[in-house]
């Protein structure tokens, strides 16, 4: 079991404050991440539920349980630091059994649960090395392995595979999905990548400033934006926003177009919005073109891979009538 | 340094340093082993000549030498065990969050800068004298007899002033070692279950490991020759109660005026150095490797 409720849960250091007011519900078994650009309080938020910073008010229940006050250990959650936090002079197989080990366990267990734990994540072969022989995405699984072995009620994820270089980082990516597929426990799991946050979660939370602009799975967030933030976070490349009069046009303050939702053409088409091409990038599968819109600025454009666009190039672009998303004054969506 | 030509530039161009580093080195050494095999007394010019092992019977046949030894390893082990233990205590409580912390890691740092002579004669008069020390009013205070700490402890009194002075350097190197462990880790232990005890005995000693072997190796260094101290407060007395290697080799060559007896001594301290500095290596030097 491991569902963790928010309830009005606020932190501030000093007189900065960080998170002003979170309510959330995670239900057992989901996967949540926690998604927002840096400084938006998705860090803290974690640190708040694993019991390593104090609330400044509101109540955090683990099954039900009030855990507010409760320190770390007690919460049975197991975290995955972003530095991997192994302890350098302990063996791959002592930093596993390190917490069996304070929870005093009998020695065969400890030793099953390690065992179990290296199976899953293909390290038998490294269990007497130190962490420092590892490579980084090693060293990772081991952090993993050192949250599985407590059979936690959730895992927390800090940024865990920002230390990683890129193709490492997409299959660590499935491994970890793989990994939630295989306990069905609850993870949360913290990021600024948008992509990782897609792909992985249940559910996403996309936070601005410490204040929650959306829950919801990540389709949802993608076809039924909130706001203005949501649509323009989620999605790569980013939305296209319009303001003043083309917005009015459609009864809003202001317009997102996304840049696969537009329809090329090379000859001139009337009441369509004609533009310059200043960069095309050409990544073989899509096409992405940076237009310089006539009275509308630049705008990036997806198109097909085969599309052989280059600078200067002429276009009209036909937005897609049918998803064009409206937000008023306040950046809400109509 | 990638060729040939560019080493051999590098070797002439350093080597009047090495040669005066070498003559530094070497020409005192080598006097005082060759005073070490002379009859050389101030007191009677007419005793001169070759001396055999004369001088190194002299000094190590003597009981007193015995004793000075004894007394060497009972001072470098004492402050060591203090210093370390104590510094390590310290060091801790200073890693808190604190008001007032940068000052008050000052205060604890001062006594490093006193000078041996004056914290001996601080100690000496100021605390341990039995008459209008500090200790001495505490003792009148709950009804005792005042300690005379120098003639009943003396080799315990120069203990403490020693341990007193090196207690700061331990607490430094140990606090820079303990805020360079990243905080991560800690917390992951935390989240592990571990407790102020575990994280402590898991996580922190030994990270801690290569600052207590830096901090015992270089106090040893400085130990084995610990002087002022002792010729300020006790003289080396009663008796050779508190006489090491380094005051013994003072009381021979100096204040018996017998240089030849003084070197022979001298040499032999060096050896013992030697000798120390190995056994602490293999105990303790694996874990300077990285």
């Amino acid at each position: 079991m491991g569902s963790i409720s928010l309830e009005h849960v606020k932190k501030s250091f000093g007189e900065v404050q960080i998170i002003p007011d979170i309510t959330l519900d995670i239900k057992d078994g989901e996967f949540v991440v926690f998604v927002g650009p840096s400084g938006c309080g998705k860090s803290t938020l974690l640190r708040l539920i694993a019991g390593l910073e104090d609330t400044s008010g509101g109540t955090i229940l683990l099954d039900g349980e009030d855990m507010t006050k409760a320190p770390p250990a007690r919460r049975g959650l197991a975290m995955v630091f972003q530095s991997y936090a192994l302890y350098p002079h302990m063996s791959v197989r002592d930093n596993i059994a390190f917490p069996l080990k304070m929870a005093k366990a009998p020695k065969e267990v400890i030793d099953q649960k390690v065992e179990y734990a290296a199976r899953t994540l293909n390290l038998g072969s490294y269990l007497d090395r130190r962490p420092r022989a590892l490579s980084g995405g090693q060293r990772q699984r081991v952090a993993i392995g050192r949250a599985i072995v407590r059979e936690p009620k959730a895992f927390l994820f800090d940024e865990p595979l920002s230390n990683l270089d890129a193709a490492l980082r997409v299959n660590m990516r499935l491994e970890i999905t793989e990994l939630h597929q295989q306990l069905k426990t609850t993870m949360i799991y913290v990021t600024h990548d948008q992509v990782e946050a897609m792909t992985m979660a249940d559910r996403i939370v996309v936070l601005n400033a410490g204040n929650v602009e959306q829950f919801g799975s990540p389709l949802e967030l993608y076809k039924k934006p909130a706001n203005r933030f949501v649509a323009g976070f989620i999605g790569s490349p980013k939305m296209n926003f319009v303001d003043g009069q083309e917005a009015a046009k459609h009864n809003a303050h202001s317009i997102g177009v996304r840049p696969e939702h537009f329809a090329l053409n090379r000859t001139a088409t009337p009441g369509v919005w004609k533009g310059k091409v200043t960069v095309a990038e050409l990544l073989g599968s899509d096409t992405f073109l940076h237009v310089q819109v006539e009275g509308l600025g630049l705008m990036t454009i997806r198109a097909d891979g085969d599309e052989t666009y280059t600078h200067g190039d002429d276009v009209y672009l036909t937005p897609d009538a049918t998803r064009i998303y409206r937000f008023d004054a306040a950046g809400k969506a109509i | 340094m990638a060729t040939a030509q560019t080493r051999t530039l590098a070797r002439t161009m350093m080597a009047p340093a090495v040669i005066v580093l070498l003559l530094w080195m070497a020409v005192p050494l080598a006097m005082t082993i060759w005073f070490s095999f002379q009859n050389y007394s101030l007191i009677n010019p007419l005793m001169t000549g070759f001396a055999g092992w004369a001088n190194y019977e002299y000094v190590i046949g003597d009981p007193s030498f015995t004793q000075s030894l004894i007394n060497t390893l009972i001072l470098v082990g004492g402050v060591l065990l203090i210093t370390v233990i104590g510094g390590i205590f310290l060091a801790l409580l200073l890693d808190q969050p604190l008001w007032g912390q940068g000052l008050l890691r000052i205060v604890v740092i001062s006594p490093f800068f006193v000078m041996p002579p004056v914290a001996a004669l601080i100690w000496k008069n100021g605390f341990m004298h039995p008459g209008y020390g500090m200790l001495g009013h505490l003792w009148k205070f709950f009804g005792l007899q005042p300690v005379d700490w120098f003639n009943q402890y003396p080799l315990f009194s120069v203990v403490v002033i020693v341990a007193w002075q090196w207690l700061p350097f331990a607490t430094l190197i140990f606090l820079t070692a303990l805020q360079s462990l990243s905080e991560e880790q800690r917390e992951a232990a935390e989240m592990d279950g571990a407790n102020a005890i575990n994280r402590f005995w898991y996580i922190i000693m030994p990270h801690m490991a290569r600052s207590v072997t830096i901090v015992i190796l270089i106090q040893t260094i400085f130990l084995l020759g610990i002087f002022a101290e002792i010729r300020v407060t006790t003289g080396g007395g009663p008796g050779y109660a508190s006489t090491n290697i380094a005051f013994l080799v003072f009381r021979t060559g100096i204040l018996s005026n017998d240089i030849g007896a003084g070197s022979a001594g001298g040499v032999v301290a060096v050896i013992i150095a030697n000798i120390v500095a190995i056994f602490l290596m293999r105990a303790v030097g694996k874990n300077l490797d990285a």
